[in-house]
Formats: C-alpha cells, structure tokens, sequence
C-alpha cells in the first residue's frame, strides 16, 4: 500500500519534489533541443525518465552530504542546487558556466553545495567517493558520500574494490545504484551474472534494498533511512533503485534495443504525471497549483537558455588556467 | 648534516611531515604493520596510528581514488604504491581522474596528495617488476613528477611534494635505498619542485641524467677527468616540470649534451630534452645530443643480460667519448 503522502512529509517538501522532478525534466528536454540547434556539442546525457531517483534521494540526504555521479548528473547538480543557468551555460561551454565551460555536459562539480562531481570514466566515481568518507570521518565531520551510478558500473573493478574498502575501513558511503536496465544498448541481463544488482553487495556484507525508482517517495523514504543507518552504523549501505530512462543513452542512441511495449510500459509509469495525480487525489495541490509550478520552471528554463547564449566564451588564455595551483 | 641512507632520508620526510600537519595520512600495500615492502614507512604505526597510517586492500585503482577523495575532503595524503610496475593498475584514477580533476572542475578543488612508488631495474625481477615508467607521467599534464638520485634530494623534495597542493607522482629507486650521503637536519630544509641540479660543474660536455643514472654520470665524470675530459653533471630531480633553464644553460657553457634515461628510448625523456636542446641550442652545438637509453626490450631476467638492458658506466662513458670526438 502507498503511504499518505502527508504522513512521508510537510506538503511544501512534497510539492518541492514536484517543482524538482518538472525542472529537471523541463531541463533536459531543453537540452535536447538546444542540442539539435548545435548550441550544446559533445556527449550529451539526458535524465529523462529518472528524475524521481535524484530527487527522492537528495531529498534523504543532508545538505553535508556528499554527492558523487556519472555522466547523467545534470538533474542531480541542480537538485542539489546548482543554478540551472550555470548549468546550461556549462554545457554551452561558456565562461559563466559551473566549471567555466571547462567540464561540459559530463562533469559538474559545486564543491560549495557538496556536490563533488559527474564522472565520465564508468565507475570512477566509487574510490573518490570512499576517499571523501574516509576524509569525512577523520576529520569528524558529520557527512555521508553518496555514491550514484548506473547498473553497467557494477561490472568495474572499482565496484568492488570500493565496496569491499568501505566495509573493511568501516566509512559512511551510501551507495545508489540507478538501474535503467541498460547499459548503453546492452540490458542488465547480458552483463551481469546476477541481475539482481542489490544482492550483489552480500559478498561484502553490506546490508542492500532494492525500490522503486519511478516513484519519488519510495526513494525518499529509502534513502532517508539508508543515510540515517550510515550515520548510526558509519558503515556503507547500498541502494538499487529500478528507473528507466526514456531517451537514448546519449543524443546519439535513437535507442532502436528496446521495444515499443518495453518503452510504453515505462512511460506508463512515468514518475511526473503519477505524482502529480497523487498529490491531487490526495488532496495536496490543485491541478492549477501544478500548472503554476510547471509554467514557474519553464521561465527558469527559458532564462537559463538565454542566460546560456548571451554569455561570453572562455578567453583563450584560460587554456592555461586552472591545471596546476 | 647527517648522514643516512636514501631509505631513512624518505622515512624522517614522511615522520617530519606527518608531526608538521595533522591532515597527512600514508595508506598503501603493507605500510602500517609490515612497515613497507622497502621499510620505507618504518616506525610510522607506532609513531602516528591506525587513523593516520593505514594498510589496504591490494586495489592499486582504489588506492589512488580513495586518495583523490580523501584530498578533494581536506586531507593530504601520501599513497604508496608498492612499486611503480602497479601504477599501471592505477592508470584509470591517475590519469583520468587525479590529473583532471583541478582543470576539469574549472579550478575549484585541488588535489594536495603525492603517489610514492618505488620502481627501476636492475635486481633481476623479471619483465614486470623492473620497469622505469616516468615518461608515462610525464606525458600528462595535470601532475608532477619527481625522482630524486641522492638521500638529501629525497628527503627535500619528499617534503615539498607533500606540502604541494598538487597531485605529485614520487619516483624512488630501488637500488639507491641503501646508497648514503649527507642531509640538511633542518625540518624545514626542501628541495624546490622544478630545479634541477648541477651535481657536477665541468666545460666540455653537459650529463643530463635523474636518480639512479646521475649516480653513475657522476662516477663517469670523475672517471673520465683524470682523462682530462670535463662533464658538467645535471641531476633533473623534478621530471615534470623540467627545469628547461638549468639544462640549457649548461648546453650553452659547454656546447655538447648526453642524455641518460633508464627508461626504454623510444618516446622517452631522453628524446624529448634532445629536442629541446636541439630547438634551443642547435646554433651554438657543437656535436647532436646523445642518448643513452634502456633497451626497448621488456627486460630479462638474467643478470648478465639483464644489464645490457639499462645504461652503465661503460655505454655512458662512450657516449661522451662519442659527443667529444672530431668525426661524430
Ligand atoms: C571505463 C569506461 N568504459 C566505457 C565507457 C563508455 N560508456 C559510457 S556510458 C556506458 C554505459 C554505462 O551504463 P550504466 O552504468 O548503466 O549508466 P547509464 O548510462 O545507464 O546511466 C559506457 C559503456 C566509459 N565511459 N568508461
Ligand atoms: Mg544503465
């Protein structure tokens, strides 16, 4: 049985995880565009379809928290915080954006928001977030790293090495394991002799949940007690929420590996239009309060695209800048 | 002025830096209880803790990552690879990640964390463990690299990596441990990242070596003054960023340059001083810089081929013969 909303959290909070969930997918569904118009260049990763992973689950975490991902992270810096014109203006590859049109599209970094990067090589992020705990707790600071990555990422290496690290050094690492089912065009089953991705932490013994990553207050209700438990324990917890995303793996996938009745049935569990039906039925919002909301992002969609063009580039002297202190 | 080996220079930096600045931690293979494969990190559990001085899974990739965070969260830490042939493990997280992470993220985090990794040949380990891999960190920016030839240099530069607020790639080599000379007692006595060091001043042909190769330009020098021929010997110690100025100041005063890597020749150091010196000398050179190389061969094991592999006092000698002579 689903919870009463308002029994999970005050109405505000939850109609913050509907604002966040629109403006992500407003914002992505922007980028598409603005990259068809050749404003935004390079490997882009849409969030799509998975937006009530990254909102349920910073909604679970503090503020302190460190927040570590893949290259699909745009929703999850903005989530945090992060301006989505800085955001945009990045993957423009202007001077204004969050990394000084630097990173692009694949690796935002806010260190002010603890939002400690998106990282393109796969996998590379579990060692960096092991370290961030590690340096956490020695310095006796009251943070978890929250680890985001995909299900192709489970097959790295560094899966296991940081898994076992964690465990073993006793650090305050949430893992969370976004399972579209795809890793690029190969489904979970070709790659994984164990499928069920969260029994895979038991090699480690470390205690894995698995939840329905389409539903926003499930991941919220699961990542706010997995932090609660790492903070309690100082040990790491594992999270594999199933989500799908409903674009290709980048700009340059039309995604021809997944069937139309595959793809309809996502798309029927679409975690936006079911939410806002929820918070209407359960008499949270007016369908009109909603719209309010939706047209609010899309102004700030607008204004960030705009803000995005009309930024200047990086000064070519800037090449130099920035690699060694 | 003390004297001590190379091993105990390395181990009174890490002692020294560690009661200098809480927030450095040495992790690595067998560095706490074992005390390092090299007994570099001897003392240090005892000294400092099981928080500060940390053995780890054999997870080199990891290793390295756990470092990068732990230095992106506000520590300093010193990893130890348990030699340079397992960097090749790591290349994902020091390449890709330790080397990008400052220029990447536009400048707004840096990366105070130094790599030790003991590495070179010559002790008849094998083709895997006796490579000498500093042209590959040097090829990527984002990184320095240091490689000392003497107990004091070890020592400062140690010092200097650690309090350098970038990622520093620290070569050691394993047969100079045991090798001994004085060191500076002061605990704030460093070595300048990025100054190389004329070991030797001399008039007619310049030695352009690092670690374990200036040692032996150096005996080839004194050999071959009592021959009446006069090396200038340039100790590089920083291999990233080379210290341009220092080497081609000496090509000017003596118009001929050998170059000594351990490393295999092809794409290595040697080739690319060569070609500075050329683009900057070439007007005033009076033979083409010589190299003296590893063999670009993965390496024997047995020791009497094995030392046909790596530059010795002989193949270094005739290199400057070679420079001096009227038909090269
Ligand atoms: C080490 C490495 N190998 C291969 C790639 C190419 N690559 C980029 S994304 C990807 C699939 C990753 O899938 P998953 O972890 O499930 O994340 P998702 O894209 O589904 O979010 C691959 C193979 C890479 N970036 N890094
Ligand atoms: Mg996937």
């Amino acid at each position: 049985m689903e919870a009463q909303l308002r029994k999970v959290a005050p109405d505000q909070e939850l109609l913050k995880f509907y604002d966040q969930m629109f403006i992500s997918r407003e914002f992505e569904e922007r980028c598409a565009e603005q990259y068809t118009k050749g404003h935004i260049t390079g490997f882009l990763h849409l969030y799509s379809g998975q937006e009530a992973v990254a909102v349920g689950a910073t909604a679970g975490l503090h503020r302190d928290d460190y927040i570590l991902s893949a290259y699909r992270e745009h929703a999850q810096a903005i989530v945090r915080g992060a301006e989505p014109r800085r955001v945009m203006a990045e993957l423009f590859g202007k001077a204004t954006g969050l990394c000084k049109g630097k990173g692009g599209s694949m690796h935002l970094f806010a260190p002010d928001l603890n939002f400690m990067g998106g990282y393109a090589i796969v996998g590379g992020q579990f060692p960096i977030s092991v370290g961030l705990a590690f340096a956490a707790r020695y310095r006796g600071e009251d943070r978890v790293a929250a680890c985001f990555f995909g299900d192709g990422a489970v097959n790295q290496g560094t899966f296991h090495e940081s898994l076992n690290w964690a465990q073993l050094w006793q650090l305050p690492v949430l893992f969370i394991c976004e399972n579209n089912f795809y890793g690029i065009g190969t489904e979970v089953h070709r790659s994984s002799a164990l499928a069920s991705i969260h029994k895979r932490t038991c090699g480690y013994d470390i205690p894995s949940e698995k939840v329905d990553g389409m539903d926003v207050i499930a991941v919220y209700r699961a990542v706010k007690y997995a932090a609660e438990k790492v903070r309690e324990t100082g040990r790491p917890y594992f999270i594999e929420a199933t989500t799908f995303r409903f674009r290709g793996h980048s700009m340059a996938d039309p995604g021809k590996y997944r069937s139309a009745a595959e793809n309809d049935m996502w798309k029927a569990r679409d975690p936006l239009p079911n939410y806002a039906n929820r918070l209407i039925v359960e008499g949270i919002a007016t369908r009109a309060a909603l719209d309010d909301i939706e047209a609010r992002c899309r102004t700030t969609v607008d204004e960030a695209v705009t803000f995005a063009e009309e930024s200047p580039w990086p000064e070519d002297r800037e090449i130099w800048e920035d690699i060694y202190v | 002025m003390s004297e001590m080996t190379y091993r105990d220079a390395l181990n009174l930096a890490l002692k020294e830096e560690m009661r200098h600045d809480p927030s450095v931690v040495v992790l690595g293979e067998d560095v706490a209880l074992y005390e390092g494969a090299f007994k570099v990190t001897r003392g240090l559990l005892s000294e400092f803790g099981e928080e500060r001085v940390k053995d780890t899974p054999i997870s080199e990739n990891t290793i390295i990552g756990v470092s990068v965070g732990a230095a992106m969260g506000g520590l300093r830490p010193v990893a130890e690879l348990m030699t340079v042939n397992f960097a090749l493990l790591a290349m994902d997280q020091i390449v890709n990640h330790m080397a990008k992470i400052r220029s990447m993220f536009g400048g707004q985090t840096c990366l105070p964390m130094t790599i030790r990794m003991p590495g070179g040949g010559g002790s008849q380990l094998g083709a895997q463990h006796s490579q000498s891999l500093e042209t590959y960190f040097m090829h990527c920016p984002g990184m320095y690299v240091l490689y000392p030839a003497t107990p004091a240099d070890a020592k400062g530069l140690l010092k200097s990596a650690i309090r350098n607020n970038n990622p520093v790639i620290f070569l050691e080599h394993e047969l100079l441990y045991n090798s001994k000379g004085e060191v500076p007692d002061d605990p704030e006595f460093l070595v300048p990242i990025g100054k190389a060091d004329v070991k030797r001043a001399g008039e007619q042909v310049t030695i352009v070596a690092y670690a374990r190769m200036t040692i032996l330009a150096l005996q080839v020098a004194d050999e071959l003054a009592s021959s009446g021929i006069s090396c200038e010997v340039v100790d590089l110690r920083s291999l990233t960023p080379l210290d341009d100025e220092t080497i081609l100041t000496s090509v000017r005063k003596t118009g001929r340059a050998v170059v000594v890597e351990e490393c295999w020749r092809t794409c290595g150091l040697g080739a690319e001083i060569a070609s500075r010196i050329h683009e900057q000398c070439f007007d005033i050179l009076k033979a083409p810089v010589k190299r003296v190389s590893g063999l670009d061969v993965p390496m024997p094991y047995s020791r009497k081929i094995e030392k046909l592999c790596i530059p010795q006092v002989e193949t270094i000698t005739q290199a400057v013969m070679d420079v001096m002579s009227d038909n090269y």
